[in-house]
């Protein structure tokens, strides 16, 4: 996307948030159609519940309405939009003591190296595999797996494509932090994926009543 | 100044990123022209990133959007 397109999208973002506050509600619809997904699966990446991420969405969208008045255009709309959806996922974290509460904690210290899985040649996996339940299970689970605060990271910046300083203000974290913990958190889903990824044929045939 | 592998990985999601500085990402280079294992790590990391960022890896729970969009009429109606 160029700037410019950009620049046109979050002036016609500012002109429809404008007309919702004065009362054209219904372009609510229209305003937050993009971000679906992207609210979607950061509640999931935290509540690790479709049930409960559909619920956590849903309040989030509910939430963003209600205060559209207080968003202030120094920010993003998509950045304003996440972090809300990620205090709605804390909040019920935080009511449910679910046990995800503890890998956020315990992922916190940053120190520490991260190796990366040794391979001496890599033979590109083509994205047709993802028509593979098995395979998009296999990424699913791996991210999954990553300590709380490296998985946040990772899914706003490589996943939803925030930039470095959106991805910062969502998590009301720093840069250097952003950098440090997508690292580890690349290098960790490189670790688990690569010898899992290494073993998934492009070219095996798929026999649809196996 | 030659770098060592351990040197070369904690570089890798810096390099992906574009955002070595010229002589770190000179040191990179020269490093992974000759180091097939680093080039391994590298291509590896790059291709993972592109099938996680895949749209089919993450897809919403089928009736999503219109739950949604029914629950925010609701709310309008009643502030309305």
């Amino acid at each position: 996307m160029t700037v410019t397109v950009d620049k046109v999208q979050v002036a016609d973002e500012a002109q429809v948030i404008a007309c919702i506050v004065r009362g054209e509600t219904h372009l609510f619809h229209d305003l937050i159609r993009p971000y679906e997904r992207s609210v979607y699966v950061m509640v999931l990446s935290l509540l690790q519940n479709e049930a409960d991420a559909e619920d956590a969405a849903q309040e989030a969208f509910l939430k963003a309405f209600r205060n559209l008045a207080k968003f202030r255009a120094e920010s993003k709309f998509s950045t304003w939009l996440i972090s809300i959806a990620l205090n709605e996922a804390r909040s019920k974290l935080r009511q449910k003591k679910a046990r995800k509460i503890e890998s956020l904690d315990s992922g916190s210290e940053e120190d520490g190296h991260v190796s990366p899985a040794i391979l001496r040649d890599w033979r590109e996996v083509p994205s047709d595999a993802l028509e593979r339940m098995e395979v998009r299970r296999m990424i699913q689970l791996a991210i999954a797996d990553l300590p709380g605060i490296y998985r946040e990271i990772f899914l706003l910046r490589d996943v939803e494509e925030l930039s470095v300083n959106e991805s910062a203000e969502a998590l009301g974290i720093s840069i250097g932090a952003v950098k440090v913990r997508l690292h580890r958190a690349r290098m960790m889903l490189q670790q688990t994926l690569a010898p899992q990824l290494k073993q998934v044929n492009p070219k095996r045939r798929w026999f649809p009543w196996l | 100044m030659v770098i060592d592998c351990k040197h070369v990985w904690e570089h890798i999601s810096g390099y992906l990123d574009s955002s070595l500085e010229a002589s770190e990402l000179n040191e990179v280079q020269k490093h992974l022209e000759h180091c097939e294992i680093c080039s391994a790590i590298l291509d590896s990391t790059r291709n993972i990133l592109i099938l996680t960022a895949d749209e089919r890896v993450f897809e919403l729970p089928l009736g999503f959007s219109e739950r949604l969009h029914a629950r925010l009429d609701e709310e309008m109606q009643r502030i309305a």
